[in-house]
């Protein structure tokens, strides 16, 4: 076995950074340049580390790998960390979107900017820990922990509204939780512990299945989000500075599609089957009644943010449909989204950074000045909306098809909202790059620097890679959701 | 006639209170007072740590695992007010050698009250607690609203030692003991007077833990007493007063519990929802921590009402907790002065963090941590609440407990905003005085840091409930 604590490095190296940062004096531009470097390559550092974790894990090993397990609080909740082939991908995503989202900032953080990294690497540590906790007070306190930082990052950062947003961010996140922290307490009572891997094995009874996965799904609902509970994503999106909207489409929202696979219908076979079809009902709602919104949008941001929501309505429907193919295909779906939104959203910071509005009126015919802009946009656009050849078809496709074989009214459905993120998305990119370049002040736009070409070549290479060759992806992710099935089918029978 | 050096730490503080008293005659150096008075409760931890366990004096003073652990944490609240009080006591007009004389008496008060067992010596170190509190609400004389705050105290205390004495009384007479131990024994367990004297001792003791319905001078109180002795109160009496309740409840009604359990059940959720919303709308800080500390006291209730070994264990961790805590926001509250006034406004805080960053965010994160998120200590302090509720099937008072608390982090939230998200005003003092960075720092980073190693708090109280289970 690895005896190397490579997880739990993995978690502390920001907070090394953060230390390391603190000493750091900020008061010129020399000094806040020294910050950002040292930030970016401490957040490098620990995205080579997670690497070397992808590369070292056993993709035949369907259990948790690397696992860590010392006392903590007392008997039951210890620190117990561990990956399997679902949580190490996320991991690795989010060890690679905040090296991004720190040299996306680069120019566009004009003040605070020691305040802001250190707000990001705690970021980063939580999101972290969120993946690889196998305790479930362990992962709360990463889950909520999450929110502080968050919420400083929204409303210092944001934009003008940002104080509603960001309050209305946590409090929405806040008041779903606190029942799951309920939940997870009366678990620690009934089953003596809170060890995730010791409660995969553990029977609840069905009307303790019912209430206990009430309460995560108010907790999950609220953060994935689902309709109608998706209402503080937009504004926090619109309010946020960019790397912030990156981080939290990219990283933030799949925390909960994880806690869903992992802990609803792992803890909880029964009560997920029972309310399947309700999920299925809102996910269908949310995929087509966000995408018509969407369509409506005045708002890059909003757009973008809209079409999350419907997407990750496809990701909640593929998990409960309790088959290796929804799984995966939910998992592979949260992973390309991960990607291609955090893409998207940069896309849209491009932009801003340079005319400082987000009003898609107010563009037009970008393609005649910013033509390599273009090209990397008409990507991510194609991507979102599920071209084959990129990453977000793959998920998309696996997602239906296991919902086909499901109830074929769902599937019929779903497939609807397809369309609709082909109208919205295409009408956005016709509406900003294509036309005539008309309006006088975008007559002076830059193409992208080769800062900004640094940041998309990775993310570019991930989704057509993703998109052409999913085997690597999908070797790492199947044996264990294959184990999760069985377990979950193993149950129910 | 029993040997008097079973009270050693106790004779020790009432001694140096009368020499420092005596002292303070002729010296005319403040700031020595102060600090003899300081070292005398250093010595008094160690000597109350070095204290053998027993039952004294017919069994009306108990010396415990709980009452030692109740006594340090009180020492801790005093020294922590005597150190802002030297900070303060200037621009506060608080400068008066009495100032440390009174703590120490009122901490003698309190040592008493977290011993007793024994209606008498209980109503003793209630009194003596309680009348140097009076004195200490109202210590500064040319401000209207601390006069003010020492009436209305004083009035409302008086009146809350009658509630109490009245249930003393019949308490006595419907069993026949002021024992606690004996009480249990012998009363009659039909008779409705016991009952209406333990609504009387329990409205009264509600009184000093400020909790609701009994609440009403807290806000008052808080704002209008000089910043050191709002501190004070926050610190120290109201945990004094918690061990008292817990003895008392615990001791003599242990078996009764059905009948106590719903008055404390009632004024916990009365407690955490009246806080929640009432700080709201607060404008003054010290007025706001007025009604975070109902709150407060209304989670740790939830520890009394659970009558569970988990629920006392959780009620002890999250006074520790509580105590930090405080702490910390106090020192902060007495740091802000500009141009050597101090201002007390939410308002004047805007834009904190241009000024003083590395203070800011550790005041946010207290803010954070009083709202009970992860990973601060506040969060734990709820989490054993919780458990312990759950634990003893209160599953309605652990949701309305939750609910009361994504509430109140609105509140605390807005603090976060106006010191973040505000424009910044001008610059103020901030904390560059040594005596109140020597405090908030460590009980800062003990806040941040408390999960990393929680077990010697948890142990600490695991100790403390061997009195009782």
């Amino acid at each position: 076995m690895n005896e190397l604590p490579i997880l739990s490095i993995l978690i502390l190296l920001p907070i090394v950074g953060i230390f390391f940062m603190t000493l750091i004096r900020n008061n010129n531009d020399q000094s806040s340049n020294n910050l950002k470097h040292t930030a970016l390559w401490i957040s490098f550092l620990n995205f080579l580390i997670s690497l070397y974790l992808l590369f070292s894990f056993n993709q035949q090993d369907a259990d948790f790998q690397f696992e860590e397990r010392y006392f903590w609080i007392e008997y039951g909740i210890s620190y117990h960390l561990g990956v399997d082939g679902i949580s190490i991908l996320f991991i690795v995503l989010t060890t690679m979107l905040v090296p991004i989202c720190i040299l996306a900032s680069y120019d566009s953080i004009k003040f605070s900017v020691k305040e802001y990294l250190i707000a990001f690497l705690a970021l980063e540590t939580f999101m972290i820990g969120v993946f690889c906790s196998l305790d479930l007070v362990l992962f709360y306190l990463f889950f909520e922990g999450g929110l502080i930082p968050m919420f400083l990052i929204i409303g210092i950062w944001g934009g003008e509204r940002r104080v509603y947003s960001t309050f209305k961010f946590f409090l929405y996140t806040l008041a779903g939780s606190v029942f799951m922290l309920l939940a997870i307490i009366y678990i620690f009572i009934t089953a003596g512990t809170t060890d995730v891997s010791y409660l995969l094995d553990y029977n609840f009874t069905r009307n303790e299945q019912i209430v206990l996965w009430l309460a995560f799904f108010a907790s999950f609902m609220v953060k994935i989000p689902m309709w109608p509970f998706h209402t503080w994503l937009p504004d926090a999106h619109v309010e946020a500075p960019t790397a912030g909207s990156v981080i939290l489409a990219g990283v933030l929202l799949k925390m909960a599609g994880y806690g869903f696979i992992r802990f609803s219908i792992g803890f909880f076979p029964e009560a997920s089957e029972l309310f399947a079809p309700l999920i299925f009902t809102l996910s269908i709602v949310a995929i087509i009644v966000t995408s018509l919104i969407a369509l409506v949008q005045e708002d890059m941001k909003k757009l973008i943010a809209y079409s999350s929501v419907a997407h990750m309505g496809f990701v909640t429907l593929g998990i409960f449909t309790f088959t290796v193919q929804g799984i995966e295909g939910s998992v592979i779906q949260m992973i390309s989204h991960g990607i291609v939104s955090a893409a998207l959203f940069l896309c849209v910071g491009v932009v801003y950074d340079r005319l400082h509005t987000r009003e898609i009126s107010r563009y037009g015919g970008l393609v005649s000045k910013m033509p390599m802009y273009a090209f990397t946009f008409m990507i991510f656009i194609l991507a979102s909306l599920g071209l084959p050849g990129t990453s977000g078809f793959v998920g998309e496709f696996l997602v239906l098809l296991s919902i086909f074989s499901i109830n074929t009214y769902f599937a019929v459905f779903a497939t609807t909202g397809v369309v609709l993120a082909a109208t919205y998305s295409l009408w956005l990119y016709r509406r900003m790059i294509f036309g005539a370049l008309i309006k006088d002040d975008l007559s002076e736009m830059l193409d992208l620097t080769r800062r900004e070409i640094i940041i998309f070549v990775p993310l570019i290479t991930l989704t057509i890679f993703i998109g052409i060759y999913p085997k690597p992806v999908i070797d790492i992710i199947e044996p264990s959701t294959k184990k999760i099935v069985s377990q979950v089918n193993g149950k129910l029978n | 006639m029993e040997n008097i050096l079973h009270i050693i730490p106790e004779i020790f503080i009432f001694c140096s209170a009368l020499i420092l008293l005596i002292l303070g005659l002729f010296i005319k150096n403040i700031k020595l007072i102060n600090n003899l008075a300081i070292l005398s409760l250093l010595i008094a931890v160690a000597l109350v740590i070095n204290q053998p366990y027993q039952s004294i004096y017919l069994n009306s003073y108990v010396i415990d695992e709980f009452s030692s652990l109740f006594k340090i944490m009180i020492f801790i609240g005093s020294i922590v007010t005597l150190v802002m009080f030297v900070s303060s006591r200037e621009d506060l007009h608080i400068n008066l050698y009495e100032f440390p004389i009174l703590i120490l008496l009122s901490t003698l008060g309190m040592m008493v009250m977290v011993s007793a067992n024994d209606l008498l010596a209980m109503f003793i170190g209630l009194e003596l607690q309680s009348l140097s509190l009076y004195v200490l609400a109202a210590l500064n004389r040319n401000s209207l609203l601390s006069s003010e705050a020492g009436i209305k105290y004083f009035i409302l205390g008086a009146l809350s030692s009658g509630l109490l004495l009245f249930g003393i009384s019949y308490i006595y007479g419907f069993s026949g003991n002021t024992n606690f131990n004996l009480i249990a024994v012998n009363y009659n367990s039909e008779s409705l007077g016991l009952l209406i004297g333990i609504v009387f001792v329990l409205a009264g003791l509600a009184f000093k833990v400020s909790a609701v319905p009994f609440h009403m001078w807290t806000p008052d109180v808080y704002q209008g007493a000089p910043t050191p002795i709002t501190a004070f109160f926050a610190l120290a009496p109201k945990i004094a007063a918690m061990g008292l309740l817990v003895r008392f409840l615990f001791n003599s009604f242990g078996e009764l519990y059905l009948d106590w359990q719903q008055i404390i059940f009632f004024i916990s959720i009365a407690s955490m929802i009246l806080a929640a919303f009432a700080a709201i709308a607060q404008t003054n800080i010290k007025r706001l921590m007025a009604y975070s500390s109902i709150g407060h006291i209304g989670y740790a209730l939830i520890g009394v009402a659970c009558v569970s070994s988990e629920g006392l264990r959780s009620l002890l961790i999250y006074l520790m907790i509580y105590l930090v805590m405080n702490v910390s926001v106090f020192t902060v509250i007495l740091s802000l002065k500009r141009n050597d006034a101090y201002f007390e406004n939410i308002s004047d805080l805007s834009g904190m963090y241009k000024n003083h960053p590395f203070a800011t965010i550790l005041v946010a994160l207290m803010m954070f941590s009083l709202a009970g998120i992860p990973p601060l200590a506040g969060f734990f302090g709820k989490f054993y609440i919780f458990v312990a509720a759950l634990e003893s099937n209160m599953v309605f008072l652990a949701v309305v407990g939750i609910i009361a608390s994504v509430i109140s982090a609105f509140y605390y939230l807005r603090i976060v905003k106006i010191m973040y998200f505000d424009e910044p005003k001008e610059e103020f003092d901030g904390l560059n005085i040594r005596s109140l960075q020597v405090l908030f720092y460590p009980s800062s980073f003990l806040v941040i840091l408390f999960f990393s190693y929680p077990a010697p708090i948890i142990q600490l109280s695991e100790y403390a409930i061997k009195s009782f289970y």
